[in-house]
């Protein structure tokens, strides 16, 4: 089912003021997709996901589920399934009772119940732990469990509150597959919310990147990555995070520190604008006849690739460029590069090339 | 009416709070000393340190228990089965089971029995189940929700003597007695529900010591819940919302095993508490415990009370012995009542 978010606001009114956690967003959610809000904490994220499940009512805005407008409606009219954090498995009911659970709200027989519970145990492999209680789970273990007792009533959106964060790295990884696969194997349309840009560039089908309560943009995980829309989205994304480098408008030229980048920039600037400059650190390249020298301060061995820290020429502030972890680059000496690829920001942030 | 003043709730678990305090912490410090697997040698080594530190530090309370409650105890235990003690010269005599002849003989011991019975069995759990949900409903309130929180604790704070005044006023047994007055408006005469004047019908004595048990327990019990309730995480009920649980079965199968700690835990100081009740039967129908020498409300510890007491007032030094036996009997029952609890909670009771 499609999910449309339109206008949606959420002013929370605390003693100190109000505070606007969400500010007029507007998303679309295809049918069948998994879709990933990422941002920041704080960013508004999970008020939304609240705002879809219900369990937050907007201020403004609609909220349509397909052809039905629902923000009105309370959480148990709207056929979500909600995964949880910190996953709220009760912990006085077994497995097999926590999946079983929202059947028997609906009074669904005892015996289809089971059977379901056990097929969506199966779905997400926890079929041979039906009899343990939650506390008898490994994190990984949990998670699951939470994810069955949300499928299992078959809903229209499943909704997950960051569904990793409490897993540790290696069971991360992996369950980010897992959620992928079951999210295919399903077909159910899935929001999902996160803090780690990696997790929701490698799982989703679509991201939404929000700070402060807006959205800055929405898309493919790598058409994001490649295209960011602003500064906020070009650093959010990408580890090591991408390089800003400080730049100005003298006359019709880029400069920055002692380096001139661009000599006719045809842009929205005028004489004596700040720019930002964002190269990330896979768009350095070293080349020996390289436009711009720069002062290697260090290098470090990351397995596959290897990474300097420098510094420009005129400039203190040191930077991160990825390479080839053949490249004989020593420490202390000077080196010549170029930029394969490049963004340029204005002073607000607003990406202008 | 000015036996009022003998309100038994509020030290009584004062004690039982401790007690559980203490048990905890002795708890706790075993456990450790258990699961710190550190060489054998060490452990003994700090166990002998620690071991000095803890007695000494506990021995002021230890002397205090010892003479005031264990030798007691152990008195009480060893004088039953002496049936002609003498109180006044500490004179044993001849070893016999007499004294409890005596008790189990006694029709007044019966129905001592069968009154304590009834309030175990009626006052206890409807005490419990309208606590849980007072809380429930208390809890649900959004609005000034500490306002109603302050009136429900305020019978927690208030003087024995104010609480009994009200109580008073409300079964007065004369016509303008809150709840006659209120009779006597739909043309029902007057019922004698306290006091020592009149004669009381049994249902009506019944009748208002539940009630008087109920209300006095009710802060205290739903203070306990309503602080386990607060610890339940709130995600338990989004989830329960999200899955479109019914209302009921939010309480029952969420709720209920969640609290079920305290639950456990109000249940057993309850029942203790309602085979101890004395002080409430005394305050509200005076010492003879009812309907002049009758003592149509005597209750188990009224029973020991009023042998123990016929013998310290200058009675029959001898009858202590019968006095130690009832209290050994009582002590019998609430010990299967308690591990009785124990072990069918051990099953419901998820902590």
């Amino acid at each position: 089912m499609e999910v449309k978010l339109i206008n949606l606001t959420k002013v929370f009114s605390k003693k100190e003021g109000d505070v606007c956690a969400v500010d007029h967003i507007n998303i679309t959610i295809p049918t069948g997709k998994l879709v990933g809000l990422l941002g920041p904490s704080g960013c508004g994220k999970s008020t939304t996901l609240y705002m879809i499940a219900g369990l937050h009512r907007p201020t403004e805005g609609e909220i349509y589920f397909g052809e039905n407008e629902v923000s009105k409606f309370p959480p148990e009219k709207r056929g979500i399934g909600l995964v949880f954090q910190n996953y709220a498995l009760y912990p006085h009911l077994t497995v097999r009772q926590n999946i079983m659970f929202p059947l028997e709200n609906k009074k669904m027989p005892k015996q289809e119940a089971a059977e379901k519970a056990e097929e969506y145990a199966n779905l997400v492999g926890i079929g041979d732990l039906m009899d343990r209680k939650p506390s008898q789970l490994s994190g990984g273990q949990q998670q699951r469990v939470a994810i069955a007792r949300a499928l299992v009533k078959e809903p229209e959106v499943l909704l997950l509150d960051e569904p990793l964060s409490n897993l540790d790295a290696r069971l991360r990884l992996q369950t980010r597959e897992e959620i992928k696969r079951i999210q295919k194997e399903t077909g159910v349309t899935t929001i999902f919310v996160t803090h780690d840009q990696e997790e929701a560039m490698s799982i989703s089908d679509e991201i939404v990147v929000m700070n402060f309560g807006v959205v800055h943009q929405i898309g493919k995980p790598q058409d994001v990555y490649n295209e960011p829309i602003d500064m906020f989205v070009a650093k959010f994304l990408g580890t090591p995070p991408i390089n800003i480098i400080p730049a100005h408008m003298e006359k019709d030229k880029i400069c920055f520190f002692d380096e001139t980048f661009k000599e006719k920039a045809d842009i929205d600037a005028k004489d004596g604008d700040e720019l930002s400059i964002g190269i990330r650190p896979e768009f350095v390249q070293v080349d020996e006849k390289g436009k711009y020298q720069i002062h290697v301060e260090m290098v470090e061995y990351i397995g596959r690739d290897k990474s300097i820290i420098f510094k420009f020429k005129g400039g203190e502030q040191t930077f991160k460029a990825i390479v080839p972890s053949t490249l004989e680059v020593l420490p202390d000496t000077d080196i010549r590069i170029n930029f394969t690829r490049f963004f340029i920001f204005d002073s607000e942030g607003k990406r202008l090339i | 009416m000015s036996e009022f003043n003998k309100t038994e709730m509020p030290t009584e678990i004062d004690n039982e709070v401790e007690k559980e305090n203490f048990f905890i912490k002795i708890k706790n410090f075993f456990v450790s000393k258990v699961s710190n697997k550190k060489s054998q040698k060490n452990q003994m080594l700090e166990w002998k340190k620690d071991g000095w530190k803890a007695i000494v530090s506990l021995a002021p309370a230890l002397l205090i228990l010892l003479v005031f409650t264990f030798y007691p105890i152990i008195k009480t235990f060893i004088v039953s089965f002496f049936p002609s003690y003498n109180y006044q010269t500490d004179a044993f005599g001849q070893f016999g089971f007499d004294s409890y002849a005596t008790v189990l003989q006694d029709t007044t011991f019966w129905r001592a029995m069968g009154n304590t019975a009834l309030m175990v069995i009626v006052s206890v759990p409807l005490s419990i189940i309208i606590a849980l949900l007072i809380t429930v409903l208390l809890n649900s309130i959004k609005r000034l929700q500490g306002v109603y929180q302050v009136i429900f604790f305020l019978p927690y704070v208030t003087n024995g003597i104010a609480f009994g005044l009200v109580f008073a006023t409300i079964f007065s047994p004369m016509d303008y007695g809150l709840i006659n007055s209120l009779l006597n408006l739909v043309g029902i005469s007057s019922v004698h529900w306290t006091g020592t004047a009149y004669t009381i019908p049994y249902w009506a004595g019944i009748f208002v010591i539940t009630v008087y048990a109920i209300w006095n327990g009710l802060a205290f019990k739903i203070l306990v819940f309503l602080s386990g309730l607060q610890g339940i995480d709130k995600q338990y009920y989004q989830a329960a919302q999200v899955d479109a649980t019914p209302k009921w079965r939010v309480f029952t199968k969420i709720t209920v095993p969640l609290l079920s700690p305290m639950i456990l835990y109000i249940t057993i100081t309850s029942l203790i508490g309602a085979f101890k009740s004395y002080s409430s039967i005394v305050a509200l129908f005076g010492e003879d415990m009812g309907n002049g020498l009758d003592e149509t409300f005597i209750t188990a510890v009224g029973y020991i009370y009023k042998y123990f007491n016929s013998v310290t007032s200058g009675g029959n030094a001898e009858l202590l012995s019968v006095a130690s036996a009832a209290a050994l009997i009582l002590f019998v029952f609430i010990m299967i009542i308690t591990l009785f609890q124990m072990w069918a909670n051990k099953r419901k009771v998820h902590y």
